[in-house]
């Protein structure tokens, strides 16, 4: 008697569970061959206020947490997707051209973790500065995380882009909502695994999965987003729109097709504070 | 003890002004081509200074296309050219500085004490300062060989203007881009003056454009196609739209707005150390200052030793002539933000704020507001919410640390906030808590080209200052 295998329910991750859709919604993957592959949680309006909720209320745990914490977190995160690789190469494999490139992307996805989750007490040293000011004064400039992100993954890349994106969000302390590749989703429904399996707290990484010309203005608006990365976003017309949103209460905005990486992406993300102390007895 | 002075008025027989000035684009001062004039007067007089410019969508695009047209070779000088360029603009600012600092007290209305000691010689550090990064933008943080981008439209308001042209034009002029800025509509006389400097200077026509003129010019600089960078300093309200405007186009913007900073002093600060920075924190400069200290969150147990301090420090304060070297409060800069400032305060005192002002006699030409102090004011209150950009300070109390740390951020703002202690510890954990740009602990509106300055959350997004100012006007090398 041959076995039935059990198959996983796609929902989505937020605060650090998996709740379907409140709107009780999924919608229909295809793989490349266009083969039904799963019933996804299609997020709403409503999800992605929830997100916003539980990654604000994360933010100030995950921002005090020290550089090296936030590393060996995000360390641990390769660690379990290294686990978990031969699971990532099937799923992209359902998308990818050949099942070559789907391991090099899973291993490239990997490596990408390790190499941000060594700039978590690295950022300040780089971009800081100690400010030799013409008076008696010690001044400093330190980065600081600015705090909720609302992020728009690749739609093509969809777990090196997705990894792209949430590390160097997270990695200086930020709180993240990504909305995944919608017509790619499960590898993000994987991520979201080994994400509540790495000692992220919860709500620190949100993973929605659904249509982000649905969601998106919702959190392009959202008064309590500090931040808007569009870099998944491929019709010019809704980056021009969400951007106008994220005026509403001026969110520092990643427009798309900027091809900004590593270092420059952890950048955006970033707040510098300068503080200033007189000297003397 | 009442010390009575005699005036010591500073002279203006230094200052030359033309009774109406041109445009000032490729280099030379040039006729608008459809644009109407104004005047621009002297706040503390209400006399008119000279006729300037309303510089219309026409002139905009020829300015803009003399900034092009001088991109090609300015961005192509070698580093070390452009940089001796800016050293020759400190050096002149320095050797100028008098008529600088006149001009400037005339047209704003700022005392010339800070004029002639803060703004003047600000200015020339701050081109000193950039002129030295000029052949050194590979040390900017961009990677090697960083690029400019190319035109940049600058925006800047009355409150600084000399300052607050040096902090647009230094940085990208260093970084090789050219520029065409607008001066705030009250005060372009020393941004004209400074044209005649870049004149001195055999700046490169074409490399700094100077166009004057009021809101609607300033619509027009951003919205140009031709531009690829956008820097405004002024109100949040007005920086919203220009994010609005420029989204979905490739222009960089850096925006520098409100504040409302709070001004915490515990209890165990130096008292008399923290009545002098709250009254620089408030008062400096009219309270005319986006970082101003506009908030006072005291610790409750010396809630009264302090305020008693500061009504009595605050009768020695000195409304008057801006010229007057002795001048502590000079003019409001216009009658409109005097309007404001007036209904901001009547909202305050109809919300049930208790208000007192320091007495003093009010000229009776000219925009004036005596230093006002609100106590039993509420987070809620407007004077707690809204930045007044004025002379006027709103007091809190808080019992624990805690509080004063949630106080103080609960404001859309995080431009800046002071912290009055003598407590090591306890300065590095709230300055770490406070969501601002500048935290100034045991000082207050401390500014240098070297330390970065700008917000967090609704007062704006990028820097100025330092290297984290040149990355405002630099992409990272191919």
């Amino acid at each position: 008697m041959s076995n039935i295998d059990v198959k996983r329910t796609a929902k989505l991750f937020i605060g650090g569970a998996f709740p379907r859709s409140e709107s009780g919604r999924t919608y229909e993957a295809k793989d490349k061959n266009k083969n039904f592959v799963a019933n996804v949680a299609l997020a709403s309006r409503k999800d992605g206020r929830d997100a916003v909720v539980a990654a604000r209320s994360a933010f100030a745990k995950w921002s005090e947490a020290t550089a090296y914490n936030r590393a060996q977190v995000l360390y641990r995160v390769s660690e379990i997707m290294q686990g978990r690789r031969e699971q990532f190469v099937e799923e992209l494999s359902l998308w990818s051209k050949t099942k070559k490139q789907a391991e090099n992307e899973v291993d490239e996805a990997i490596n990408r973790m390790v190499w941000f989750a060594g700039w978590a007490d690295k950022v300040a040293m780089v971009t800081g500065s100690n400010n030799p000011v013409a008076g008696p004064f010690f001044d400093f400039s330190i980065p600081e995380p600015t705090g909720v992100v609302a992020a728009i993954a690749p739609e093509d890349s969809a777990l090196l882009g997705l990894v792209e994106t949430i590390a160097s969000i997270v990695v200086s302390g930020n709180t993240v909502i990504v909305i995944a590749s919608e017509s790619q989703p499960l590898p993000s429904v994987s991520l979201a695994e080994v994400i509540a399996t790495s000692d992220v707290p919860g709500g620190v990484i949100n993973i929605l999965t659904g249509s982000y010309k649905e969601i998106a203005p919702w959190l392009a608006s959202h008064q309590d987003v500090n931040a808007l990365d569009l870099t998944g976003v491929d019709k010019k017309q809704i980056a021009l729109e969400l951007e106008k949103e994220a005026a509403i209460n001026l969110k520092r905005v990643l427009r798309p097709n900027t091809k900004l990486d590593g270092l420059a992406r952890i950048k955006v993300f970033l707040e510098t504070k300068t503080v200033w102390h007189p000297r003397g007895f | 003890m009442v010390f009575e002075y005699a005036p010591a008025p500073e002279s203006t027989k230094i200052i030359n002004l033309k009774s109406n000035y041109e445009l000032f684009i490729g280099g030379k001062f040039v006729k608008s081509k459809a644009g109407s004039n104004y005047k621009t007067i002297n706040p503390a007089t209400e006399e008119v200074l000279s006729e300037i410019v309303e510089a219309s969508e026409k002139d905009v695009d020829e300015a803009v296309k003399a900034a092009r047209k001088a991109f090609k070779s300015w961005s192509k000088l070698p580093g070390s050219e452009r940089g001796k360029y800016l050293y020759r603009l400190a050096r002149i600012i320095q050797e100028r500085s008098r008529e600088l600092a006149v001009l400037e007290s005339m047209n704003n209305g700022k005392p010339i004490r800070e004029s002639r000691d803060i703004d003047i010689p600000l200015v020339a550090a701050h081109f000193f300062h950039y002129a030295g990064w000029a052949d050194k933008l590979d040390y900017a943080g961009l990677g090697k060989n960083p690029q400019p981008l190319g035109v940049a439209g600058q925006i800047i308001p009355w409150n600084f203007p000399l300052l607050m042209l040096a902090w647009k034009i230094a940085p990208a002029l260093a970084a090789g881009n050219t520029v065409v800025l607008k001066p705030a509509e009250t005060t372009p006389l020393t941004a004209l003056l400074f044209a005649e400097i870049c004149q001195q200077a055999e700046l490169p026509d074409g490399v700094v454009n100077i166009i004057t003129g009021a809101g609607q010019t300033g619509k027009f600089l951003v919205e140009h196609p031709d531009v690829n960078k956008v820097a405004f300093t002024g109100s949040t309200e007005v920086g919203r739209l220009i994010a609005q405007t420029v989204a979905g186009t490739n222009k960089k913007v850096t925006l520098e707005l409100g504040g409302k900073a709070a001004n915490i002093v515990f209890d165990d600060a130096a008292m008399d150390q923290a009545v002098e920075g709250v009254v620089n924190g408030i008062f400096f400069n009219q309270g005319h200052v986006c970082c101003a200290g506009s908030r006072l969150l005291l610790q409750e147990s010396i809630s009264d030793e302090f305020l008693n301090l500061l009504y009595e420090r605050m009768k020695t304060l000195r409304l008057g002539d801006p010229l007057d070297k002795n001048t502590d409060i000079g003019a409001i800069n216009s009658a409109a933000q005097l309007a404001k400032i007036k209904e901001l305060t009547n909202a305050g005192k109809s919300e049930g704020a208790e208000m007192w002002s320091a007495p003093c006699e009010i000229p009776t030409k000219g925009f004036w507001f005596a230093p006002t102090v609100f106590t039993n004011v509420s987070l809620s209150h407007r004077i707690a919410r809204e930045e007044i950009f004025g002379p006027v300070l709103s007091v809190l109390t808080f019992r624990t640390p805690d509080e004063a740390i949630e106080k103080a951020n609960n404001t859309p703002f995080g431009l800046s906030a002071g912290i009055w202690t003598e407590k090591g510890s306890r300065i590095l954990e709230v300055a770490h808590r406070l969501r601002a740009g500048v935290v100034w602990a045991n000082t207050f509106n401390k500014f240098d080209p070297t330390s970065p300055f700008g917000g967090y959350k609704e007062s704006g997004y990028g820097r100025e200052g330092g290297r984290h100012g040149l990355e405002a006007y630099l992409k990272a090398g191919k």
